[in-house]
Formats: C-alpha cells, sequence, structure tokens
C-alpha cells in the first residue's frame, strides 16, 4: 500500500486536531476531579459516545471483522445478546449506584459497600490489566503499520504513545473523553464507505448470502451457518463457533457481557463523568443505540472478505496467509481497506483505524491513572495530601502509566506466549465480578467477607475449569488442560463462556453462603449503595425519551427486532 | 447541572470534518477523471472511480461538518440566554 500526499494530509491533519483538544483544555484542569472525573460536567449524549468509544479499540474493530469472518453473523450475538441488554441494565439499574454514591472508581464503590480488601483485590488486578491490555494494543497496532506500510514498529508505537500521552497529560478525562467522541465519528465515517462498495462488489446481500452459503457448505456446515444467527444455535456443531444457545445466552449474555460492560471501569468511568444522574444513566443506553447498529460496521466487512475469498479466482481477493499456513483473519479491515479506498478515501480509513487505536489506549491509561492515583496511591501510599498533590500524581501517572504499557508492548513483541498468559489471568479475575457486584447493589445482606472470598474463590474455579478442560485440536498449555483435560469443547469460545459461567456460579454461591456466616453491616452505613434502601431517582414531568427506563426499553426492544430478522 | 467544561465538543467535531470533507472533496475535483480509474483489481460489476469516490464522500463529511457547527453556534446562543 502506497500513500499519497493527500492521505499524510489527513492523518496529518487529524493529529493536529487530537492534540489541540488536548491543549485547549489543558487551563480547565484545576482539581484532581476535572482531571479523573472531568469534573462531573459531562452531557449525556458525550458521555455515551465516549463509553462506547472506549471499547473501540483495536479487540474490536479488528477482533469484530476477523471474527465476523471465522464465524459469521453469529458474531452480533456480542451485541444483541451481550452487550445492549447488559448496557442497559447498567444504565437503568446500576448507575445510580455508581454515580449516586459519589464513588470516583469502581473499586472505591467496593470500598464503600463492602471492604478495603475487596477494593484492593479490584484496584491492583485492575490496574495491572489496563497496563497490559493497552501494551497489546499498541503491540497489535505496531505490528499491523509494519505489515501494512512497512513503518517501523518501534517508531509506530513510540509515535501513537506520545500522542496519547500528551493529550491525556494536558486535558486529563475530558480530552480523552472529547478525542473519543471524534473517534467515533471517524471510525464511522470511515468504515461505511468500506461496507458500502464491499457489498456492492459482492453482488448486495443477495450475493453475499449466496458466497457465504457456498462458504459454509464447503466447510461441512449448513447452507445459513454464515448469515444466520440463533436458528444455527441448536447444536454446537452445526455452528462455525462450536456453542450452543445455553452457552450463548448464559455465558456470553449474561455473565460476560454484564462482567465487562457493568463493572468495567474503563467504560464505566465515562458514564460517571456525567453531569448529573439523569445523565449518567442515559449514557449508556445513548451509547447501546449506535452499538447495537455496529455488527454491520464492523461484522459485515468480515462476511464480506470471506465471501469475496471464497471466490478468489474471479474476485482476486484473499486474505494472506500467516507463518503456519492458516489465515490471518486480523488482517481482514486492513486488506479491504486497500481493496477498495483510492487515495484520499485511504487517509481516511487509515486515520479511523489509527483513531480506533488510540482509543483503546487512551481508555485504559485514564482507567490507569485514576485507579492507581485514587484507590492505590490515596489509599496505601500517602493519604491526606492536598489535592493539587494528587493532581500533579496523576499527571505522573499517565506518564508512567504510557512508559509502563510501551514496556508491555515490547513485552508482547518478544514472547508472545507471556501476554497469552496474562490475559488468561485477568480473564479469571474478571469472570466472578458481576457476580460480586449483583449481590452488593441488589441484596443489602451480602458482606465483605462474603464478597471477598466470594470473588477469590470465583477466580480459582474459572483457573480450575480452564486447567481441567481442553478446546478441539488445542494442546495443554495456554488454551487449557495444563492440570488435566477432562472436558473438551468443540471450540475455544465455548470452553470461554463456560469458564465464566462455572466462575460466575461459585462466586454467586460462596458469597450468599459465606454472607449469611458473617457479621452483616448496619443497614443506615448501606443507604445510597444497595437498591432496597435507597430512594428511587424522581422523574415526574420528564418526556419518556429522557428517562433512562422507557429509553432503556425501546433499545432493548429494538436489539430484540435485529435478532429476530436475522434469526 | 454543574459547571460545563469551558470547551464544547462540537467545535472541534464539526471543524474537523469540515475541513477533512473539504481536503477530499477539493482533491477529488483535482483528480483527472481518465487518469483515476477503476482502483480495484478485477471487481465484477464495479467500477467506481477514484475522483467521485472522493468527492462525493469528501460532501457528505463536509455536510456533517457543517451541522455539527451550526449545531454548536446555536448551543452558544442558548447557553447565553437566561
Amino acid at each position: 500500500m502506497k500513500l499519497a500526499a493527500i492521505d499524510w494530509a489527513i492523518l496529518v491533519l487529524y493529529f493536529i486536531f487530537v492534540l489541540g483538544i488536548g491543549y485547549a483544555l489543558k487551563r480547565y484542569m484545576r482539581s484532581s476531579e476535572d482531571y479523573f472525573l472531568s469534573g462531573r460536567s459531562i452531557p449525556a449524549w458525550v458521555a455515551g459516545l465516549a463509553f462506547l468509544s472506549a471499547n473501540l479499540g483495536a479487540q474490536e474493530v479488528i477482533g469484530m471483522a476477523a471474527s465476523g469472518a471465522k464465524y459469521g453473523l453469529a458474531t452480533s450475538h456480542f451485541y444483541w445478546v451481550g452487550a445492549i441488554p447488559a448496557m442497559v441494565f447498567l444504565g437503568i439499574f446500576m448507575m445510580p449506584f455508581y454515580y449516586g454514591s459519589r464513588a470516583r472508581s469502581v473499586p472505591e464503590y467496593l470500598k464503600l459497600r463492602f471492604d478495603e480488601k475487596t477494593r484492593a483485590f479490584n484496584a491492583i488486578s485492575f490496574a495491572a490489566m489496563t497496563i497490559f491490555s493497552s501494551g497489546i494494543s499498541m503491540y497489535a497496532m505496531g505490528l499491523l503499520l509494519n505489515l501494512l506500510l512497512g513503518w517501523d514498529f518501534t517508531v509506530s508505537v513510540w509515535v501513537s504513545a506520545t500522542v496519547v500521552l500528551l493529550y491525556i497529560f494536558l486535558g486529563g478525562l475530558t480530552s480523552a473523553i472529547y478525542n473519543e467522541v471524534l473517534q467515533f465519528f471517524l471510525i464511522v465515517f470511515g468504515f461505511a464507505p468500506l461496507v458500502f462498495l464491499g457489498l456492492q462488489d459482492i453482488g448486495g446481500w443477495a450475493g453475499l448470502t449466496a458466497a457465504l452459503n457456498d462458504v459454509a457448505t464447503s466447510r461441512g456446515y449448513e447452507a445459513g451457518a454464515w448469515t444466520q444467527t440463533w436458528s444455527m444455535s441448536g447444536d454446537p456443531s452445526a455452528n462455525p463457533m462450536g456453542v450452543e444457545w445455553f452457552g450463548i445466552a448464559m455465558g456470553l449474555g449474561f455473565v460476560l457481557a454484564f462482567g465487562y460492560w457493568c463493572t468495567d471501569f474503563l467504560v464505566v468511568q465515562r458514564a460517571m463523568a456525567a453531569n448529573s444522574m439523569s445523565a449518567a444513566r442515559r449514557a449508556p443506553i445513548i451509547a447501546a443505540v449506535p452499538k447495537m447498529l455496529f455488527p454491520f460496521l464492523v461484522i459485515l466487512p468480515g462476511m464480506i472478505a470471506i465471501g469475496l475469498m471464497q471466490n478468489v479466482d474471479t474476485t482476486g481477493f484473499a486474505l494472506p496467509a500467516k507463518a503456519d499456513g492458516s489465515i490471518n483473519y486480523d488482517l481482514t479491515i486492513p486488506m479491504l481497506l486497500i481493496e477498495y479506498f483510492p487515495n484520499g478515501m485511504l487517509g481516511l480509513g487509515l486515520t479511523a483505524l489509527l483513531a480506533s487505536f488510540m482509543s483503546g489506549m487512551a481508555g485504559n491509561v485514564t482507567a490507569f491513572n485514576t485507579v492507581w492515583t485514587y484507590d492505590i496511591y490515596q489509599s496505601y501510599i500517602r493519604s491526606g495530601a492536598s489535592d493539587a498533590h494528587y493532581l500533579m500524581v496523576g499527571r505522573v501517572t499517565t506518564i508512567v502509566g504510557v512508559s509502563l504499557s510501551v514496556a508491555a508492548a515490547y513485552v508482547a513483541n518478544s514472547f508472545n506466549n507471556i501476554m497469552d498468559m496474562l490475559q488468561l489471568l485477568f480473564a479469571f479475575v474478571n469472570a466472578p465480578l458481576f457476580a460480586t457486584f449483583l449481590l452488593g447493589m441488589f441484596w443489602k445482606r451480602a458482606t465483605g467477607h462474603g464478597a471477598f472470598f466470594g470473588l477469590l474463590s470465583g477466580t480459582i474455579a474459572a483457573a480450575l475449569h480452564h486447567g481441567l478442560s481442553l478446546p478441539a485440536g488445542a494442546t495443554a498449555g495456554v488454551k487449557g488442560g495444563w492440570l488435566q483435560a477432562i472436558e473438551s469443547y468443540p471450540s475455544e469460545m465455548a470452553q470461554n463462556f463456560w469458564t465464566a459461567i462455572y466462575a460466575f456460579t461459585t462466586c454467586f454461591v460462596l458469597t450468599i453462603v459465606i454472607s449469611l456466616l458473617t457479621r452483616p453491616r448496619e443497614e443506615r452505613e448501606l443507604v445510597g449503595l444497595v437498591y432496597s434502601l435507597t430512594e428511587k431517582p424522581q422523574e415526574h414531568g420528564v418526556p419518556w425519551y429522557g428517562r433512562p427506563g422507557p429509553l432503556g426499553a425501546a433499545v432493548v426492544g429494538l436489539s430484540l427486532v435485529l435478532s429476530i430478522m436475522f434469526w | 447541572m454543574s459547571q460545563p467544561a469551558g470547551l464544547d465538543v462540537r467545535w472541534p467535531l464539526g471543524l474537523l470534518f469540515v475541513l477533512l470533507g473539504a481536503l477530499l472533496l477539493g482533491y477529488g475535483l483535482l483528480l483527472e477523471p481518465t487518469q483515476a480509474t477503476a482502483f480495484t483489481g478485477e471487481p465484477p460489476g464495479m467500477q467506481v472511480a477514484a475522483d467521485v469516490i472522493n468527492m462525493t464522500w469528501g460532501a457528505v463529511l463536509l455536510l456533517f461538518g457543517a451541522v455539527v457547527l451550526y449545531l454548536a453556534r446555536r448551543g452558544r446562543r442558548g447557553s447565553t440566554q437566561p
């Protein structure tokens, strides 16, 4: 791929805006609350788009297109079954406690609701996780730019890290949020023409279905395996994902999606920066509207690519192979960009891709500096200092966080397996977390000891299940079965879903049992933290579209319609 | 409602898209239609020329940016009134 002057001009223009926003916001950063929480001043729609964008990192754009190619439209389960209900649940039921408790972070809520040790467990694992995910994101970007444009890995990593560092250092969370809004629109406007041109090329939806039916039958599935969703989920062997309806609904829909969208501070932080309780609750629901349509933006390109590849003789399009001979699905979006975009548009598409990498990175860095400064530094290292001190610590932490991410990117570059193992470890920590929050927010009897030991056992249960099971065709090791493979799953995805189900159930049951055996907290200490002891927000005289409840119901209804349309 | 963040995000958003749109539109107009041949290898039934797609999408971005700037201006007027 060769860039022309126009492509560079677009890229440079974007970078000027990114840094300009940081610079323009610098003078508004007067207190640590401005820096870490945007002074709780962000309008609902801005918080909503940032909420969505923080998750629109490399994994989302590159990974969802890759899954679209690999598994077809069933990938949309991650949206219509997974994300949408969880985002609506967060807005309607959980946001009142996150926002209303005045906690400054998700770990801090755990401290207010439970105790110090539960907070510490969550804060430390979360902080480590953000650094490594940001590092992996950077590593993926460096690799991709090297492959596509021949850019040097080191230059790519350092330039993007420096840009992200500068705009967060200057403008804090507000700067990250504003840039996420820009990134959101860039990604939409950068990838929409790709889908349009691709669909034109393959002969519209009918042409795509025909090509994908060939893909399905040539791989031993029924014709609709790539273009239908639920109708192919009766048996794990009927779809390329290798999961059946129960695993999808429970593992992905209930445990994994709710665990991520409702408890991950990376996204929740955006909603917590909103300017009112009502805005904070509407933010994730507003985000759910575009999220619902994202399968058409990020999954469809993958389906188009694999359809084109099926008829490679006439289309001339093929995804490159990896060193081991398997298809490199991760290159779906970049290869389509090269195929369809002329210079000019190519610059826009590339900018959108870079924007997605940077939004993922920035989300991790802002979440890291808040959790580090408030939940670790202020709590265990130095409490009682002046606000200016913590603002300074936040800025320094931004530098440290970005530097550690760069280091992590280099670690990933040299020891791929270490990063796989770390990601695995974090998956164990995250899997049971939603049970803790669910009980914490809706059962006043849940105690600190119950939460902590429930969480710990859930994590151990996840690790045990992983160590005792193996996806088909894998060898024991990072993929599982490192204790002894007594259970076998048709795919890695099925194994993941079941790991999550075991972890959640263990944490849920043990938290209840241990809570009942330990001394409950005084009810007056739990006001504002637990559903039954908190006054419901008043919404008299607010039109339906301004109220989270009806808005959320409308969003869930719409995503149900989409599910049925593509049943 | 608490203190607004000081800078309405719609200003940079609108401005960025107006400039991006102008760049693409201008570039599309400058391209010679003859030399701007189809850019894909051998696509059946699709020959979108580079000048057309740059111009069209440039115009779309420009329009989007202009609408956002208009909304930002209206928002500012709204906030100065009591």
